[in-house]
């Protein structure tokens, strides 16, 4: 037991650090299942319309590959069909940075080797950061199941959906425990176990795709795939639809091996090391790299590549299910009221496509803020310094960041809206010009993606040392207004908050310029604060 | 013309009080130490130097324009190690040295290869992989790759190993030849009584000397210890002679430098025997101003300590 000295003081220490991270997570989770949940009951208040939703659900494979496989026709399984994978996504992540953050990343920074030094044994980092991960799953499962019995579902259901999303966390705690041995960065460490969470979000979709519908249309039996896939597991518990908890042994199980691997691991590698060596690259700069511009490409390269690919595939799905939603419609009125809510307009396709238009424009608003907090990053890592004790000022820097982190917004949007065109085109024989059309549509959010920019470049000039924090919570705040503003009938001018309240939801309606030069104008004094505030401030501070 | 000129310069991180109406002087072409114990203000220093940190009060002059406006023109002129050499994690460590480099506005591509070489630095690894030492270097081959008039170093050499410590030199030198002015703040002693023309030292915001290292000995006493035939008397009334005490029939005392001639003139009275004079080292001189206690220089032990130059890990 040598080798686990000191895990109950790490763990201490690991609280410590993340008392506020865990205590929104551990609270937030809650929060959010019991406003969807609610929500999802006022969309779906009578047997009629969860019927016509399990049916379709059943039925759609685009449905079943994003939202799983329905239960049957209870409240509960139309909320878990509405939410699990939201939240299991979120949970897995968490659970994937958290235990990253406290193993490799303490050896990355060289922080481990302090406590190396002093009395811990070898396994104690490793096993407080898990103790503390697996305990913060279990509370947030616990209180999520209290929140839903609080939204008014029943309680066995209620606790089977909550283990099966902190289920997914578990599982995903012990894959991290394993990344984190191999790479030799925590950047690496997370990206293995991101892309673990991708895999599994395949796998489950194929599964649940591959699926059979059952004899009375309302629910989905998942093929093998769905099983192999820690994000299936969850589905495979049931919740309101018969539930089978033996299936939650699962993450249990596999908690269990990963930490044994993990400590094999652990054992056979030394402090900072992995397994996986790190690639060699070249020996000197390329002409194109040596600018301020050509590092941000460099920089962002990798992160727009696979929002590229994310954004692709979501975009052609959203489109090909456009067809699927007609059916829907004629099912249930209620969801189209809602999504009509969204989009706005009359005729509920566009609206339908508007809604997910906007959807991506949020979305995309996630990488402008990621690509533009990498100067902070910069800053607080030191390289900020180094670079601007160069013969570059301080506005080319940042406009740089800016000018790269916007032009990433337009492709993206571009993409979302091409691609979304070739999917409903496809469907409905007019591929090119739907692209077209849905391209250029897509591209009007982008005066909403600029005042996002706009909030982070000021913030960062302004409150450096608040813009990460700031900047993710307004991105969440527009989010929120724009998905539950409607639904929870809050006022305009609270909606009038989020830029992307203003932006004409087309194809659902006509183009407006006003709002768009606006918007715009707005994204430019934001700028110029930020660059203004950037230029007069300490670096670092 | 001074290349730096610094009078009375403030600068306050909301209630800590870095910089105390510090001055520093460094002249044309030479090496100049910059000196004091952690926290003392060096780094701040130097990044009001590069225009990084806004001055409260106090003037602040680099080759003859001003740090804060003047920046990116400066910048061509300059180079710089930060003391915490921190690179973009997925740049290898050639393109670190190439980018930076260009940022400053172009490098000699020569002198760049022989660096890595003479570093022993290999520029195909990711930065993320490098080490704290070879972080250090890749900062290093960067700047002394520039051909600059003003080299601003900020502890280069804290994790270089005694090797690596004397190609550094080396570059040091070579660069003060070619008329370069190298302000050189550092905690390696054996490096600065090597290199440094003039030395600062500060503490707690302040300068508290500035010269050459023969003139700040001259501030520090000498030890001495003497046998002579006849037991010594008459010391205490001696000026500047201090901490008098006899073991086993040697007498031992502390006198300022400035008043050995009399010292001596005294003690050839009673038959000197043996005599040892020991000058004060720069150990004992740091300590005298890093420690709390301003005669700590005399604990032997705790001067060996830091002497020993600091050989970082590989
Ligand atoms: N950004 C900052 N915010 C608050 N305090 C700072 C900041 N930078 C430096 N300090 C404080 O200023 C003092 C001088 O620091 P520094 O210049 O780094 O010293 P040195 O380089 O001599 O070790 C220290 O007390 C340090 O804690
Ligand atoms: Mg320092």
């Amino acid at each position: 037991m040598r080798a686990l000295t000191g895990t109950a003081l790490l763990a201490r220490l690991v609280l410590r650090r993340d008392r506020i991270r865990l205590a929104i997570w551990v609270l937030g989770t809650p929060l959010l299942g019991y406003a969807l949940a609610g929500s999802v009951a006022g969309i779906y208040p009578d047997q009629a319309a969860r019927q016509g939703y399990a049916t379709t659900s059943a039925s759609s494979l685009v449905a079943r590959a994003f939202n799983g496989p329905i239960a049957g026709t209870d409240l509960g399984a139309v909320v878990v069909a509405e939410t699990y994978v939201t939240l299991a996504l979120i949970v897995a992540l968490l659970s994937t940075f958290a235990v990253t953050r406290h193993t490799r990343q303490n050896e990355e920074t060289g922080r481990a080797e302090l406590l190396g030094a002093s009395v811990v044994g070898r396994y104690a980092p490793l096993t407080a950061a898990l103790l503390v991960i697996v305990a913060a799953n279990v509370l947030a499962a616990g209180l999520l199941a209290l929140a839903l019995v609080g939204a008014g579902l029943p309680p066995a259901g209620s606790l089977a959906a909550a283990a099966a999303i902190g289920g997914v966390g578990v599982a995903f705690t012990a894959i991290a425990a394993v990344t984190a041995q191999l790479s030799v960065t925590s950047r690496g460490a997370n990206a293995l176990a991101a892309a673990a969470v991708g895999l599994s979000f395949v796998l489950r979709a194929a599964g649940d795709v591959l699926g059979e519908q059952s004899a009375d249309g309302t629910r989905v039996q998942s093929a093998w795939p769905s099983w192999i896939s820690p994000l299936g597991w969850g589905n495979q518990v049931r919740a309101f639809g018969g539930e089978r908890w033996w299936v939650l042994a699962l993450p249990v199980a596999l908690l269990l091996a990963g930490v044994a691997l993990a400590y094999a691991l652990a054992e056979r590698r030394d402090l900072g090391a992995g397994l996986i060596a790190p690639r060699r690259g070249p020996a000197s700069g390329a002409p194109q790299l040596l600018s301020p511009a050509g590092l941000a490409w460099r920089m962002q390269r990798g992160t727009l590549l696979g929002w590229a690919v994310g954004v692709a595939v979501l975009g052609f799905s959203m489109g090909i299910a456009g067809d699927e939603f007609n059916a829907m419609i004629d099912q249930n009125p209620a969801a189209a009221e809602a999504i009509n809510a969204m989009g706005g307009g009359a005729n509920l396709l566009d609206a339908y496509l508007a809604a997910m238009l906007g959807l991506f424009a949020l979305t995309i608003g996630a990488y402008v803020v990621q690509a533009l907090l990498r100067v902070r990053g910069d800053e607080t890592d030191g390289v900020l310094e180094a670079a601007l004790a160069t013969a570059v000022s301080r506005t080319r820097w940042l406009g740089t960041q800016v000018l790269a982190a916007a032009l990433g917004a337009v492709a993206l949007l571009l993409l979302a809206g091409v691609t979304t065109g070739l999917g409903y085109g496809l469907v409905t024989d007019d591929p090119l010009g739907q692209a077209v059309e849905l391209g250029g549509a897509a591209l009007l959010r982008l005066p909403a993606l600029l005042v996002v920019a706009g909030v982070v470049t000021t913030l960062f000039g302004l409150l450096p040392r608040w813009s990460v924090v700031l900047s993710w919570t307004a991105l969440l705040v527009f989010l929120l207004l724009g998905q539950l503003g409607a639904v929870l009938k809050l006022p305009q001018a609270a909606l009038n908050v989020s830029p992307y309240t203003h932006v004409p939801s087309v194809p659902a309606v006509d183009p407006a310029a006003l709002p768009l030069v606006v918007l715009t104008a707005v994204a430019a004094a934001l700028l110029a604060a930020g660059v203004a505030g950037f230029r007069r401030r300490d670096v670092p501070s | 013309m001074p290349v730096i000129s610094i009078g009375n310069l403030v600068k306050t991180f909301g209630a800590i009080r870095a910089l105390d109406g510090l001055d520093l002087r460094v002249e044309q072409g030479e090496v100049h130490g910059f000196l004091g114990p952690n926290g003392s203000g060096k780094s701040t220093t130097i990044r009001i130097l590069l225009g990084l940190l806004h001055r409260d009060s106090g003037d602040a002059r680099v080759l003859d324009a001003d740090p804060w406006r003047d920046a990116v023109r400066l910048h061509r002129r300059l180079a710089y190690v930060p003391g915490d050499v921190n690179l973009w994690p997925n740049l290898t460590g050639g393109e670190a040295i190439d980018l930076l480099g260009k940022l400053r506005g172009g490098l000699d591509r020569r002198r760049r290869d022989e660096l890595l070489q003479r570093f022993d630095l290999d520029p195909t690894r990711r930065c993320r992989t490098y080490s704290k030492g070879n972080r250090q270097k890749v900062a290093i081959v960067a700047a002394f790759a520039s051909t600059v008039e003003l080299y601003v170093l900020d502890e280069p050499t804290s994790g270089l190993d005694p090797l690596m410590e004397a190609v550094f030199q080396d570059e040091v030198r070579r660069v003060k030849q070619a008329g370069a002015t190298v302000l050189l703040s550092s905690h390696v002693l054996a490096e600065v009584e090597a290199l440094c023309d003039r030395v600062s030292i500060i503490r707690e915001g302040r300068t508290v000397e500035s010269g050459t290292l023969a003139e700040l000995r001259h501030l520090t006493r000498t030890a001495v210890t003497v046998e002579t035939a006849r037991p010594v008397t008459g010391l205490d009334t001696l000026p500047g002679v201090h901490d008098v005490h006899e073991v086993d029939g040697r007498t031992h005392l502390e006198v300022d430098p400035a008043h050995l001639d009399a010292l001596l003139g005294q003690l050839i009275r009673f038959g000197v025997r043996a005599l040892t004079s020991t000058p004060p080292t720069l150990e004992q001189l740091f300590l005298r101003h890093y420690g709390d206690d301003p005669t700590a220089g005399a604990s032997a032990p705790a001067a060996s300590d830091a002497g020993a130059p600091q050989a970082g890990a590989r």
